[in-house]
């Protein structure tokens, strides 16, 4: 079996063009005969994907984290839970042990460090994950329950599915912190989404650094690329990072993405462009 | 008996910070005497969450019977609570006057949160 490849795609600054660019990459590999490729929506807390692809959800689960329960017949109030517990989820006062459940990372640190051996572990549900198939291509998304502040264990169980598809396209969330880290992990290879506005260049030299930080190969693809904007460009050129697709400012790609519909199919020239960076990166990711 | 109050800075002139588990500093008296010390709080001024928590542990330490804050949120409340240590709110001006304000029973005992997490 070929090893199923995951191409992650981010950006640091949010709407820089993320989920279109990702479900592009995916219609283009389905429309490639017989490749077989997964969505994955890392975006927990606002999914998007789903509303361009359009999926036929047929399975849906929980994800939990594991949090602790103090037996307090067998509880001696040592604290060592508290002392070993990096989040407050766990105190030990005037006797009594408290858990504060949304504050726990699930690390299982006080149920082993627990000398009376009081502590077992219950699962807390923070989201689902629903998955299916938007046409031939598997998908699927994390949805994290509102008021949840914990999505890194929800993004690892969706960058758990589709392994046996042998290319996976991670729709990451913005930014450079923890679910960012959590989403691209795991992948092969790594697009940084920017657009040619300060901003953008920015929060590119963000991402830029995190990606470095974290030694995975990537590439930038500048979105709503125009010719009197060459920030994007100049700042790779300066930084030696590799630009994989320039794709040209064209208002129809935002016409099309506010009415729920994928530029892919429906805006001339644009499926040209993602069919040739699918294959760049590829390209690129089995190096 | 010794109360707690939470503190811009380290002396009793001091102004009262309104925040329990992100005051700087808390005083901690001594009703009768008017004995006082500094315990310092700061390495929950840049906490993410979960600064209420160790504030609370923090003071719990100094064996006082009652902290008085401007507000108090709701992990703070708990923790206090489990602590057996009794919240007065709506503290406000200098750390003395507070303490007055307090001998003279002006300040209510809160039976429960009065504000979310990060109200500020």
């Amino acid at each position: 079996m070929k090893k199923s490849i995951a191409i992650a795609v981010a950006s640091g600054k949010g709407g820089t063009g993320k989920t279109t660019v990702s479900t592009s990459l995916v219609c283009a590999a389905a429309a490639a005969a017989g490749y077989e490729a997964t969505y994955l929506d890392c975006d927990v807390e606002e999914p998007n994907g789903h509303l361009f692809l359009k999926p036929r959800i047929e399975r849906r689960f929980p994800v939990g984290i594991p949090v602790p329960v103090v037996d307090e017949e067998k509880c001696i109030a040592c604290g060592v839970c508290g002392e070993v517990c990096q989040y407050s989820a766990i105190v030990c006062l005037n006797k009594t042990v408290l858990t504060f459940d949304k504050m726990c990372h699930g690390c299982g640190g006080c149920a082993l460090a627990c000398p009376a051996g009081a502590i077992t572990e219950k699962e807390r549900e923070i989201g689902v994950i629903e998955e299916g198939y938007a046409g031939d291509s598997a998908f699927s998304h994390g949805r994290l329950n509102v008021g949840e502040v914990m999505s890194p264990p929800l993004i690892k169980a969706v960058c758990s599915m589709g392994r046996g598809s042998a290319l996976r396209i991670i729709d990451v969330p913005p930014g450079t912190s923890c679910p960012v880290i959590a989403s691209i992990k795991g992948a092969d290879y790594v697009l940084l989404v920017t657009e040619p506005t300060p901003f953008g260049v920015y929060d590119l030299d963000l991402a830029v650094n995190m990606v470095r930080e974290l030694g995975l190969p990537f590439a930038v693809v500048v979105n709503r690329s125009r010719r009197d904007q060459t920030m994007a460009l100049d700042y790779c050129k300066k930084k030696g990072v590799k630009i994989l697709a320039e794709i040209a400012d064209d208002r129809k790609v935002a016409e099309s993405y506010s009415r729920g519909e994928l530029p892919y199919f429906d805006v001339p020239g644009y499926r040209e462009s993602m069919d040739e960076l699918l294959i760049s990166v590829l390209k690129e990711a089995r190096q | 008996m010794k109360v707690a109050i939470t503190s811009q800075g380290e002396k009793m002139d001091s102004m009262v910070d309104e925040r329990f588990g992100r005051a700087k500093w808390f005083i901690v008296v001594d009703t009768e005497t008017g004995e006082y010390q500094a315990v310092s709080n700061e390495q929950n001024l840049n906490a993410g969450q979960g600064a209420g928590i160790q504030a609370a542990e923090n003071v719990s330490r100094y064996d006082v019977e009652a902290v008085i804050t401007g507000h108090c949120g709701p992990k703070a409340f708990r923790t206090l609570k489990a602590a057996g240590i009794k919240i007065f709110i709506g503290a406000g001006g200098t750390a003395s006057e507070t303490l007055d304000k307090f001998k003279r029973g002006e300040l209510a005992e809160t039976a429960g949160a009065d504000v979310e997490g990060h109200w500020l």
